[in-house]
């Protein structure tokens, strides 16, 4: 995983818990040699992902809603990276994410979360939130 | 302390009526033990009894003095300037208390009743961050310092001053039964020797008051650090004599040590030469000069500054205010100039907590690494916050704040009109970048906007509507928890605006460090906010009491994720690496059933208090609220639930 765009905390602090899926280190992940063979795109179930991302503990370092940390792990929804790098990434993450081996999670259920986020509504600019604009 | 009359040896009427009478006979005949050394009655007269309280007392028996020498400590204390004495009470320092409450007229300092040692020290660590001076604590020798100890680490490594005095009963034949042995210790300081600056156990009032100012010269030369004095209770409560000589030193603090002249010259041709310099700040702006004398060497460099924020160092808005790309701009950097930073290496390396942990350096080949760092003029070895060893191209040690002046003029005196062109185009590249950086961090505040618990970026958002037009401090940390949404968001410009952490990363730290900060900013009329983590709060909650009782005004917002949530992923971390998976992370990390109502928390210590709040359209309105109550003099809190991060 690339550090870019992180404050410089130390690891305690900068401690990525769960689901860190972007496109830095996605190109990091498509190096790495041991990697699982390509999946297609199943559809998942949007509300099923739902409940994995939270029993699974995703949301801990990415929220709730998938919006992410800049200590923890970026944003991943509404727009997360296709679904083939994305369970590449989860199988064998580059950088500091856990990895989620077949053993604790199954494609189908990431297939659920990856449905999930993809459902997540898109906010609205910051230039129409007032709070967001002094 | 009551006696049996006339059945053992008082010290201190022993050494007032018969010390120089005896002594000629001591030494002159070969009397009898019993003659030269009062030998105890067989037949004892109990403590309470018809006889002892009605019988005229021995003429020799004196119970009362004017003049005890709490009274000169206190004054000793009053002359360094110390405003307030944090403390549980405790007997071993009662003379001591005594004496600021009546002798002192509790003014100057002004006893501050806290509910935990723990408390009383984080709110000396709060209060300097503010202050710039240090508080007093007194503590109660054995248990007391026990209770207080990991609060001093976290001073300690937070390199900040705090003034404590141990009471303690060194004359084993003083001590009274039971207790008060328990409460003594023959070196009461070595519990806390490895993460404190200095310590001494005066014996004379004299010594006292020597060692008293000494301890607070040392704490306040940089790098400061927690001081420690054992006070003698019998040197607390015994008369100081009526002509016993004594005196005040004078206190004269050193000046901070300063770069060697040509080292800092070397520095300004390096800076002033790179194409793409950085400047990392950590513990670094003392004082409010600090932040000044900051933007004056980037705007000479037109140098983009990352703040690991660990003090208020840089305006968060400024265009040279880069932390967000921190890691980006160091890769990039030939030259990278460190000024105070607790932990270089971190800063230019990654390392990855998997399996295997390996790390590596981010900085480009050739890049020249330079720290400037009171750090290196004070180490100790046992604890280990010193991080792991830098490589650096050169080193000065000294204090970055007091170096900067001479390097700011040695950079500007070698920026020619040719090379000041170059670096103005660099320093409009970073503006439009820095604005970038706030038009991003902005856009990612919407995401998770309405969501419910509050998100940490929107929660941030509300509190800066209703203080950005005040005379505000943020009397918190901002890192982990929030995810530095304050820092990404708000305008910081003052030096009081910011605290920074703990320093040693011990929770505990937070709600006193804040309450600490507030009693600084009390007399200034700023409004102190403190954003306060769950499980912090759990520690010691007796500190809200304090506030109320005391009247700190301070605001309390809640970031109350319901979780240990560092520790949250920890355990994923672990359960993932060990193939188990992460449904039981919340295992001895979460703090539900029962959720914690820190509203009603808050109120029963009589502090204003709302929530919970779990819908983001409520905040706003109960900030309002809390705001008027706290300008009105008064502590509040508000309870908000929040995503974990």
């Amino acid at each position: 995983m690339s550090l870019s765009g992180l404050r410089l905390y130390p690891l305690s602090v900068l401690f990525a818990g769960a689901l860190i899926v972007f496109a830095g280190a996605l190109a990091s992940a498509q190096n790495v040699k041991s990697v699982p063979k390509a999946i297609g795109s199943p559809t998942g179930d949007a509300e099923s992902g739902r409940r994995i991302y939270s029993s699974r503990g995703c949301y801990e370092c990415h929220g709730g809603e998938g919006q992410g940390s800049i200590l923890t792990g970026p944003r991943v929804g509404p727009d997360p990276i296709p679904f083939p790098g994305f369970v590449r990434y989860l199988r064998q993450p580059a950088g500091q994410m856990p990895p989620y081996t077949s053993k604790i999670i199954s494609d189908a259920e990431l297939a659920d979360i990856h449905a999930f986020l993809k459902s997540l509504p898109r906010p609205r600019s910051a230039k129409s939130v007032p709070l967001l604009n002094d | 302390m009551a006696r049996d009359k006339g059945s053992s040896v008082d010290r201190r009427n022993f050494l007032k009526t018969a010390a120089a009478g005896s002594m000629a006979t001591l030494v002159a005949s070969p009397t009898p033990v019993s003659a030269r050394w009062p030998v105890p009655r067989r037949t004892m007269t109990p403590l309470m009894s018809k006889q002892a309280e009605t019988d005229n007392p021995a003429a020799a028996d004196v119970l009362t003095t004017d003049r005890p020498g709490s009274d000169f400590m206190i004054d000793v204390i009053k002359s360094l300037g110390i405003e307030y004495i944090c403390a549980n009470p405790g007997s071993s320092f009662r003379g001591l208390q005594e004496s600021v409450v009546n002798y002192g007229g509790n003014k100057s300092p002004e006893l501050i009743t806290c509910c935990h040692e723990e408390s009383a020290v984080g709110m000396a660590h709060g209060y300097a961050k503010i202050e710039g001076k240090p508080l007093g604590v007194f503590a109660h020798s054995t248990v007391g310092l026990q209770h207080a100890a990991m609060a001093i680490f976290n001073a300690y490594c937070d390199r900040v001053p705090v003034y404590l005095v141990l009471g303690n009963t060194i004359d084993a034949t003083q001590r009274r039964p039971g207790v008060e042995w328990d409460h003594s210790v023959e070196d009461a300081a070595a519990m806390v020797r490895d993460y404190i600056k200095w310590d001494d156990l005066p014996i004379s009032l004299t010594h006292f008051a020597e060692s008293a100012v000494r301890a607070y010269k040392i704490a306040m030369t940089p790098p400061s650090m927690p001081v420690l004095l054992v006070a003698d209770a019998e040197l607390q409560e015994n008369p100081m004599g009526e002509n016993a000589g004594l005196r005040i030193p004078k206190l004269t603090l050193p000046s901070p040590p300063q770069g060697d002249s040509g080292a800092v010259a070397e520095v300004a041709r390096l800076l002033t030469a790179a194409e793409n310099p950085v400047i990392i700040v950590d513990r670094t702006a003392r004082t409010a000069a600090g932040v000044t004398l900051l933007v004056e060497l980037a705007e000479a460099l037109q140098a983009p500054v990352v703040d690991l924020a660990a003090r208020m160092n840089f305006p968060t808005r400024h265009p040279l205010n880069h932390s967000d790309r921190g890691h980006e701009l160091i890769a990039e950097a030939d030259v990278i100039l460190g000024l105070s930073v607790t932990d270089f290496w971190g800063a230019v390396h990654s390392f990855r907590d998997q399996l295997q942990r390996s790390s590596h350096s981010i900085t480009s080949a050739g890049a020249k690494l330079i720290s400037i760092t009171a750090g290196d003029l004070y180490m100790k070895g046992n604890y280990q916050d010193s991080q792991r060893y830098t490589e650096v191209d050169l080193a000065i040690a000294a204090d970055a704040e007091a170096t900067l002046p001479s390097l700011i003029a040695a950079i500007k005196r070698l920026i020619t009109g040719d090379r000041r062109t170059v670096l103005q185009r660099r320093g409009q590249q970073l503006a439009a970048d820095r604005q970038e950086l706030l038009d991003q961090a902005r856009t990612a505040a919407t995401y998770g906007w309405d969501a419910s618990p509050v998100s940490t970026a929107r929660l941030s958002a509300e509190l800066w509507a209703q203080i950005k037009d005040k005379d505000w401090s943020l009397v918190s940390d901002v890192a982990p928890g929030m995810s530095n949404w304050p820092l990404r968001l708000w305008a910081f410009e003052q030096h009081y605006q910011f605290i920074g952490g703990a320093g040693g990363y011990g929770v505990g730290y937070g709600a006193p460090a804040a309450i600490g900060a507030a009693l600084a900013n009390r007399k200034y009329g700023r409004l102190s906010v403190n954003i306060q983590c769950d499980g912090d709060l759990m520690y010691a909650p007796g500190v809200l009491w304090t506030a109320a009782h005391h009247r700190i005004p301070i605001l309390n917002v809640m970031h109350n994720n319901r979780a240990y949530h560092q520790e949250v992923m920890h355990l994923q971390r672990m359960g993932n690496r060990h193939n188990r998976g992460v449904t039981r992370a919340g295992i001895g990390t979460t703090i539900t059933e029962p959720n914690i109502d820190f509203a009603k928390l808050a109120q029963s210590m009589g502090m204003h208090a709302e929530g919970p709040i779990a819908d983001p359209k409520d905040l706003g309105p109960a900030i309002q609220r809390a705001i008027t109550v706290v300008e009105g003099g008064d502590p509040a809190l508000i309870d908000v639930v929040t995503q974990p991060r």
